[in-house]
């Protein structure tokens, strides 16, 4: 049994289609990204496995049950961390999440919680006293005072500084390696490339991509290299029977084939070209394509 | 500890920190008792303006607690996603009903000896009270005023909750016949004033406590209406988020 499993979900909103017969699964002991453009059904979606919203049609199952009408049972195993707010401002730190703890019935220990955070020396300040980096962290915590085996984090790293930032990814790797299903929804595609075991692409209320990070990012390879600013990408495009895209003084050439023998192939054929226009060659990388260009080439219709 | 006795210690950690709200609840009706309980300024056609006054300062608390102070709380609670978060765990929308119940329960009681007290203390008399017709109209009372307050609060924004609590607030106190006979007000104003919920709590209280020897039936029945009807519209419109 997967942890969450989603089966032609589609929540509408009067005549809007936000998420349109989407179907995909996450499992225990792995991270799963959510990602996809604003208004792509990301959230409707996620809130609808949080049990925060009604399926219009389809099923969904989290730990086996059904989070509408199981709410309640469901919520003792499940840790929800929202993007915003979800505490009083007036409320002290560790006051809240020990009251958290209490919530379950085998949640843990505040004190530990604390630590696991890093917000044992804030304890007595209010959340409206926290930094926004703070404020993400003892989100954070909340989510994990359930002893979660599934666990909803929407932008957990946001307003985090950089070693905040790597705090926080070390938790969900933990959270993932104790076997529970984390489900990670970010704008940060760079945060999910780090964590992710598995990503969801969602475009247009529909799921682009469903895959592993690994199986995503080895379909296609990339040839990226710079030159000078006058390359002529049409006429470099024509010589190599493959686009050509310009970045600045970037370029890259994305093609898909099984064969790795293609690679050395077309590295070959762009160095030569580059020479006969007299044109320089830097910084050659060949590998596979980054989870920035997956998500410009599946939801270029929209911006993310 | 079980989840309710938590999310009560977090509700009553809630109303200890927010003073601007224990000034409302218990400030103000202290303190209208106090100063207009001996100097006899208003109209109160009594010799004893205390007499007069406890009953409805009394409603006056039960009104300050369960529509101004819980609705406040509960408005800004939606606002700052707190409700959508404690949604999130076991606790359950009954337990936080009954968390949020106890916790005004609480209030009321101390708000009820401290006035009570302060009364006495001023010269009231309770002659022949029946405390426990006082008690079941205190229940209905925060029924009807706790169904007011989470109407507000379900529905509108966090600051206009704020304004809209604040002003009924000040409507309800002047239109109540808390501080001077409804007599007293324009005779158009006497009836709306007679089917509010402040009139009708302050007027069986006075015949529960002072045995004032009043028709009260039509107070209990408006008492009763909005002890009804107000929690019905507030749990068929309030929205968590």
């Amino acid at each position: 049994m997967a942890a969450v499993e989603v089966e032609n979900l589609s929540v509408h909103y009067g005549s809007l289609r936000a998420v349109d017969d989407v179907s995909f699964a996450a499992a225990f002991g792995e991270v799963t990204a959510v990602l996809g453009p604003n208004g792509a059904g990301k959230t409707s979606t996620i809130e609808t496995c949080e049990g925060f919203r009604r399926p219009t049609s389809g099923t969904v199952r989290v730990l086996g049950l059904d989070p509408w009408t199981d709410r309640t049972t469901l919520h003792r195993e499940v840790g929800v961390m929202l993007q915003d707010g979800g505490v009083y401002p007036s409320a002290r730190v560790g006051e809240t999440v020990a009251q958290f703890c209490r919530l379950y019935d085998r949640g843990a220990s505040a004190t530990d919680l604390l630590v696991r955070v890093g917000l044992t020396e804030r304890a007595n300040a209010t959340w409206r006293r926290l930094s926004g980096g703070e404020k993400q962290r003892l989100s954070l915590a909340l989510a994990l005072a359930a002893r979660p085996r599934v666990a909803f984090l929407d932008e957990p790293t946001s307003g985090v500084d950089v070693n905040g930032r790597d705090d926080v990814r070390a938790i969900i790797r933990e959270l993932a390696g104790e076997g529970c299903a984390v489900l990670l929804a970010t704008h940060e595609l760079d945060e999910a490339e780090r964590l992710a075991d598995r990503v969801v692409l969602f475009n247009r209320g529909r799921i682009v991509a469903n895959s592993t990070l690994a199986n995503l990012r080895s379909a296609r390879t990339t040839v990226r290299f710079r030159s000078a600013l006058t390359l002529d990408t049409e006429a470099l495009a024509r010589h190599i029977g493959l686009d050509v895209t310009a970045n600045g003084d970037e370029f890259i050439v994305t093609f898909s084939s099984p064969d790795s023998s293609m690679a050395s192939d077309l590295v070959s054929r762009i160095s030569v070209w580059l020479g006969s226009n007299s044109l320089p060659l830097h910084d050659l990388n060949v590998g596979g394509e980054r989870l920035e260009d997956i998500f410009r080439m599946l939801t270029k219709d929209q911006e993310p | 500890m079980s989840p309710l006795t938590a999310q009560v210690g977090a509700e009553l950690s809630l109303v200890r920190r927010n003073g601007e709200q224990l000034l409302v609840t218990l400030g103000i009706p202290l303190l209208l008792l106090g100063f207009f309980g001996t100097v006899d300024i208003l109209p109160t056609d009594t010799n004893e303006p205390v007499d007069f006054l406890v009953p409805g300062i009394l409603a006056l608390a039960v009104m300050s607690t369960s529509m101004v102070s819980l609705g406040i709380a509960t408005g800004f609670e939606r606002s700052y996603l707190v409700l959508k978060r404690l949604a999130a765990t076991p606790l359950g929308t009954g337990r936080l009903i009954a968390a949020k119940t106890i916790a005004v329960v609480c209030v009321e009681t101390v708000q009820m000896v401290l006035l009570a007290t302060l009364g006495v203390a001023i010269g009231w008399t309770p002659q022949s009270a029946n405390w426990l017709l006082a008690l079941v109209a205190i229940i209905a009372g925060t029924f009807a005023f706790a169904g007011i307050g989470l109407t507000l609060a379900g529905n509108l924004r966090g600051e206009v909750n704020l304004a809209a609590s604040n002003g009924l607030y000040l409507v309800l106190l002047l239109l109540g016949g808390v501080l001077f006979p409804i007599d007293r007000l324009p005779t158009f104003l006497q009836a709306v004033g007679r089917a509010t919920p402040t009139h009708a709590l302050g007027d069986v209280l006075a015949d529960a406590l002072m045995s004032t020897g009043t028709h009260t039936a039509t107070s209990w029945v408006v008492l009763l209406a909005w002890a009804v009807v107000m929690p019905a519209i507030a749990a068929r419109t309030f929205r968590w988020n």
